[in-house]
């Protein structure tokens, strides 16, 4: 639980922390501290104590070479004795201390790397649920201004780096990195110019790897382009197959298959070459480094050149024999760090555009009006728990305290709304629509009118620019917006559902509703007949956003989930545009059932849907330049009388 | 399985060998570097002269270098043939599925097909690539490193022998413990991601129904199971870690106690100062590659499934296929139905269409209505041979279907799919797919004729405008227009529009039917359409209700003898029959009268 706590206040630090520095946030270093921050504030007891088993772990790796060196200054000194007795306890005491360092070093490595796999994935799902978490909290402007396909890498791609950064490339990177310069140490300590000649060569080393590994990067980024470019081919030449077929352009698309997968070839093979050829030249440049520091040493040792060390010990057999170990050691960490650093900068990659995500300004919200049930108790109207269908405005004045309660009616007045997606370019220009309590008002006129927009504009997914929108008098900026969009409800053209059952979908609406409400709003909005005859009724599962059943079956189980949830106030984007016009004629009864008594938005380019709304306008660029009922547009002969003749197109 | 695949490898077969023999190359080179270092390290301690030791050094370096070309040489040679397997691997699977039949892609299903020829090539990539280099230096490696470890050390060496069974059966036991689990569990991961793409996709619903918390709840709820799952399977993984460090340990305690025992007690008979290290280095090769050896199992183990998908591509055959002696001509465009059925799928158990008995005389326009589901879309599928039926016979120009060769039949059928989709590419290349040779004046006539060259001339670039990926830059109209210019550029023997005008404007439609008339008078035109209006002036019109045909006749006959038509045709008209003051109705009666 109290690991829950923690993402949530990570998760408010970081939104408010940072909202300027968002841009900056590609520093990798910066990025870095921000990741180690977050882990040290997920594991403030265990990733400390990870770091001490590491430490402990690099020592033990490193120290066995002092052990080896003493025996083997035993053995030197003794074997042509030949006789075992005398040294067995110096020997087998200085193994039993190496057995002990390698149980202890065994221990902290079991520990830590088991410690991590707990890190690893407890930080993950923090990670994860942190930006699930936020996500909720965007504007609609972020979605809309987004790419889906972008914000979904941040849950695959980048947190998959991620995992490869936590649980493999830090400890790796802080394990070689203590060893390295433990080995260093222990080097130096037996000789230092033994010790300058691996160093030297593994500067060498690492400069190649850094070349022939850096093109490999470059290459490898040249690749995945390649790849991306395969897959979207694949992708549009799948989903177009049957077209292909349909117009015999089978041999077409598979010329067009093979240069693009020819073009991946180079890449690829380019790319794999060097990831290939990388390995062989540095794990035989470590046998070179082994083989020149041997000659060195056998150049030490028949010169006799004094040694220089800061133990005093001179250069023999039993020094140089270690040293050799400890060179081959040495060359393959550097191998060990080649390969981790490409992970490491792809994670501190996908954690920066993953604070990206976790920095955005959440959706902003000052209002303070709520909407409660009321019911009639001694003859007076009170506040109540339940839902008893009698709905109110609670509006708490900010001066006094005092508490007002205004009965929902659905009257909606938009007074001069000047709107725009983008600052300098206008969407609506001083639209003014009415919206009397229980009408049905309908929106006409081509696509990018602005019909969409003013609906946006009502239930708040985007703030007006000027202009006042008022529901039931009151400012619908003072109105909380999870009360203004539980008033509303809202019925879309692309219907989104839920993986789950038809039930669970319906019951999306009102969370609480029972089986048998669902299937009343089923069945009042048409949708029960073809539910009924699905394979499992109303079991059946849905997922993949229902593309098991039909577009219009999708719309009718989103109208029921409308109907479920019993809101004041509807608005209906293209509700029925997929439905098929006789089953619509169905629907339209129930429609007209749920409509009945509420305030209701309707945009509809089928003109069926539109002809008997109380009122409708006739939006045109942004502005509205026709409003009435239908009879009385059609006698004017405006341009809905040409929409409705079928002059324009409507989409 | 394997068989197939390896058909692939093709012009990249050297490449594949020479891999394997070039890692052996490697190997054994790198092998003789620890035993020469020990002859160096006694040469030194013997005290030998330094240019006796500069040769040997020399030596060394000289192998350390032709270890290093073989291994340069067999990366190349490795990338050279596994990317080349890969790609003929997509080339083999695109030029297959491009000889699948409608029922066959169907079966696969789109994304399925995209995953083959992408994930799945890709996993078998990689494990390709183990085996013909990982795999073949992983056991040589092991090999040659006991023998001259043997040969080195004597008995000394059989520690390695028994360290081995204990480190390869746990990596092996680990990965057989964890793969299944892991195939579990990334199922769930995918479910998880799946279900935050869900949640974006529905962000207007969630806000508009508030359901923000609701979401994370669930969200929460499935991140925590796959943390769970994870994090058991991630421990397990990593005992790898501690294991190998067991095994790595017991090898130094051995070599370092025993070993001292044995230089001590033979006078370094069986093994001198100089050859200690190099047994140590022998026991690290030997080591390290039972841990290569492992991954390279559980790269195979993941890309086992994919090779087994990649392979059911490979070996399907397509039902569909033009006979010998094929008819290369389509005469007229005549079209009979005789008591077909036809069922999707091999079940047979509910056909999708039954008892079909049609025939449509050549040059006929014919409108085709129905609700969702009454098969109108698999009724004019099989005139094409996009489907074949199950029961009875479709002839085109009097001529069974099943006798014409697919292509010529398809060149004289044109069909706009109700599905549209428009390719990458510009609007002109997107037309010439009806008929590659047409000039730019044929390109524009038909686009005229689809009612589509005036929005095209609004486009700055013409008829050079660039369409996205997906079509997603037209509009659905627009879309749907094009779509029709592009049939219509085959001047095709038989037209199908399979609700091709739903999302253009009534007005447009009609230019749309009068132009075809005049345009394509010899061509047999087949409409299915939602609104009546569109097959009002149908020389015949066919209702399909449920599989079957309800009623065929003209406008005015269905209207007074079919039931299901009437309702069609009141609920889009309702206005005109209730309200006589409705002058709109008046005007569209009586230009339909001089049509």
């Amino acid at each position: 639980m109290a690991a829950t706590d923690s993402t949530q206040t990570s998760a408010t630090e970081t939104t408010q922390g940072a909202p300027a520095a968002r841009r900056r946030s590609g520093g990798g270093l910066k990025t870095a501290a921000r990741v180690l921050k977050m882990l040290l504030g997920f594991y403030p007891v265990l990733l400390p104590a990870v770091i001490v088993a590491i430490v402990f772990n690099a020592i033990v790796q490193a120290v066995p070479n002092i052990f080896m060196e003493r025996v083997l200054t035993i053995v030197q000194d003794n074997w042509q004795l030949g006789e075992w007795d005398p040294v067995a306890a110096a020997v087998l005491g200085n193994v039993t201390l190496l057995v002990i360092f390698y149980v202890l070093g065994l221990a902290s490595n079991a520990f830590w790397q088991q410690a991590m796999a707990i890190i690893t994935q407890g930080s993950l799902k923090k990670f994860r649920t942190a930006m699930f978490d936020h996500m909720q909290t965007l504007p609609v402007r972020y979605f809309d201004t987004h790419l889906h396909g972008d914000i979904m890498s941040y849950y695959t791609n980048d947190i998959d780096a991620m995992r490869q950064m936590i649980s493999q490339s830090l400890p790796m990177l802080l394990l070689t990195g203590l060893i390295m310069s433990s080995v260093v140490g222990i080097m130096l300590f037996y000789s230092i110019p033994m010790a300058i000649v691996v160093i030297l060569g593994a500067v060498v080393m690492a400069w190649a790897t850094r070349v022939l590994g850096g093109r490999s990067a470059s290459n490898f980024m040249r690749q995945q382009k390649a790849v991306a470019a395969l897959e979207g081919h694949v992708a549009e030449a799948m989903d177009g197959e049957k077209v292909i077929k349909v117009f015999n352009h089978e041999r077409e698309a598979e010329i067009d298959f093979d240069r693009i997968n020819a073009e991946w070839e180079t890449a690829a093979r380019i790319a794999n070459s060097y990831a290939n050829t990388l390995m062989p030249i540095l794990l035989n440049m470590g046998n070179l480094l082994y083989v020149i520091v041997a000659v060195a040493a056998g150049i030490f040792l028949t010169l006799g050149v004094p040694n220089l060390s800061i133990s005093g010990l001179p250069l023999t057999i039993a020094v140089a024999v270690p040293f050799l170990n400890m060179t081959k050691q040495f060359a393959g960490q550097i191998g060990q760090i080649s390969n981790q650093i490409n992970a490491m900068v792809m994670g501190l990659a996908g954690a920066g555009r993953i604070f990206e995500l976790l920095d955005e300004e959440p959706e902003q919200d000052s209002g303070y009006v709520t909407l409660v049930n009321m019911a009639v108790e001694d003859g007076e109207l009170v506040e109540s728990e339940e839902r008893t269908g009698l709905w109110a405005w609670k509006h708490v004045h900010q001066a006094d305290g005092s508490v007002d309660y205004v009965p929902l009616r659905g009257d909606v007045r938009m007074e001069h709304v000047d709107f725009g997606y983008v600052p300098d370019h206008m969407v609506l220009h001083d639209v003014s629509v009415y919206a009397k309590p229980g009408q049905k008002i309908a929106f006409v006129g081509a696509t990018g009118a602005g019909k969409t927009t003013i609906t946006n504009l009502i239930n708040r997914f985007y703030d007006i620019e000027d202009g006042k929108i008022r529901y039931d008098g009151i400012n619908i900026n003072k109105i909380r917006k999870s009360d203004l969009r539980r008033s509303l409800g809202v019925v879309l053209q692309d219907v989104s559902l839920f993986t789950g059952t038809v039930m669970d979908n319906i019951r999306y609406g009102k969370l609480d509703a029972t089986d048998d409400e669902c299937i009343r709003a089923a069945k009042l909005t048409g949708a029960d007949e073809f539910i009924q005859r699905l394979p499992e009724g109303y079991n059946t599962l849905l997922t993949d956003n229902g593309t098991q059943i039909s577009q219009g079956q999708r719309q009718l189980i989103s109208i029921a989930r409308a109907a479920v949830a019993d809101p004041p106030a509807m608005i209906l984007d293209e509700a029925t545009s997929s439905i098929d016009t006789r089953t619509e004629a169905i629907v339209q009864k129930g429609m007209d059932a749920l409509m009945q008594g509420r305030t209701t938005f309707v945009i509809a380019h089928r003109l069926s849907t539109v002809r008997n709304a109380d009122a409708i306008i006739v939006l045109d660029h942004g502005r509205v330049i026709e409003r009435g009922t239908h009879d009385e547009l059609i006698a004017q002969r405006g341009y809905y009388y040409q929409l409705y003749t079928g002059a324009f197109e409507l989409e | 399985m394997i068989k197939t695949l390896a058909r692939s490898i093709r012009q990249y077969k050297r490449a594949t060998i020479a891999t394997p023999l070039l890692v052996t190359g490697e190997v054994l080179f790198e092998v003789l570097i620890p035993f020469g270092t020990a002859s160096l390290i006694d040469q030194v301690k013997a005290g030998a002269p330094l240019p006796a030791l500069l040769t040997s050094g020399a030596l060394l370096a000289l192998m350390a270098l032709i270890s290093l070309a073989f291994g340069a040489a067999a990366g190349l040679a490795c990338s050279k043939a596994s990317v080349g397997f890969s790609r003929n691997l997509r080339i083999d699977m695109f030029h297959a599925i491009q000889t699948f039949d409608f029922a066959t892609i169907d079966r696969f299903s789109n994304s399925s097909l995209v995953t083959r020829l992408t994930t799945d090539v890709q996993n078998v990539q990689m494990a390709f690539m183990m085996i013909i280099r990982t795999a073949i230096r992983a056991p040589l490696m092991i090999i040659f490193s006991f023998t001259m470890a043997y040969i080195m050390g004597g008995w000394l060496s059989f520690i390695f022998l028994a360290v081995t069974p204990i480190l390869g059966i746990s990596l092996f036991a680990i990965i057989r413990y964890v793969h299944p689990i892991f195939k579990r569990i990334f199922h769930r991961y995918d479910r998880l991601n799946e279900s935050a793409g869900e949640n974006l996709a529905a962000i207007r619903v969630v806000k508009s129904y508030v359901r923000e918390d609701y979401e994370i709840q669930k969200f929460e709820t499935a991140a925590e199971e796959v943390r769970r799952d994870f994090t058991r399977v991630e421990r397990v993984m990593a005992l790898n870690a501690p294991i190998m460090n067991f095994c790595w340990y017991a090898v130094m305690v051995f070599v370092i106690g025993v070993g001292s025992y044995a230089i001590i007690d033979t006078r370094g008979a069986l093994i001198d100062v100089g050859q200690f290290s190099s047994l140590i280095s022998y026991g690290i090769q030997i080591l390290m590659s039972l841990m290569m050896l492992s991954m390279v199992f559980a790269l195979v183990t993941i890309a086992e499934e994919g090779a087994n998908r990649i392979a059911e591509v490979l070996t399907t055959d397509s039902e569909i296929k033009s006979p010998e002696n094929a008819r290369t001509e389509v005469p007229d465009g005549s079209i009979d139905f005789e008591d077909v059925g036809f069922c999707y799928g091999e079940d047979g158990e509910r056909e999708a269409l039954s008892d079909i008995d049609l025939h449509i005389k050549s040059g006929e326009t014919i409108g085709i209505i129905g609700s969702t589901g009454s098969a109108k879309s698999s009724l004019v599928q099989l005139i094409p041979r996009l489907y074949d039926a199950s029961r009875g016979t479709v002839r085109v120009g009097g001529v069974d279907v099943r006798d014409y060769d697919v292509e010529a039949l398809r060149d004289g059928v044109a069909m706009v799919l109700q599905k549209n989709v428009l390719f990458s590419g510009t609007i002109a290349e997107n037309l010439r797919w009806g008929n590659a040779n047409a000039t730019d004046e044929e390109v524009r006539e038909a686009a005229r004729l689809a009612q589509a060259d005036e929005f095209i001339q609004g486009f700055a670039d013409g008829y050079d405008h660039y369409i996205e990926q997906g079509g997603t830059n037209v509009s659905g109209g627009q879309k749907q227009r094009l779509c029709i210019a592009r049939a219509l550029l085959k001047r095709p023997k038989i037209l199908i529009l399979d609700d091709s005008t739903s999302a253009v404007d009534t007005k447009t439609d009609k230019l749309i039917r009068m132009g075809l008339k005049d345009f394509l008078p010899e061509t047999t035109k087949i409409i299915i359409a939602q609104r009546t209006s569109s097959v009002e002036d149908a020389e015949r019109i066919i209702v399909m209700d449920g599989g079957r045909i309800s009623g065929i006749g003209t406008h005015d006959e269905l209207l007074r003898d079919n039931e299901i038509y009437r309702e069609v045709y009141l609920s889009q008209n309702k206005q005109s029959h209730d309200e006589h003051a409705d002058g709109l109705n008046d005007q569209e009666v009586s230009a339909d009268g001089r049509n």
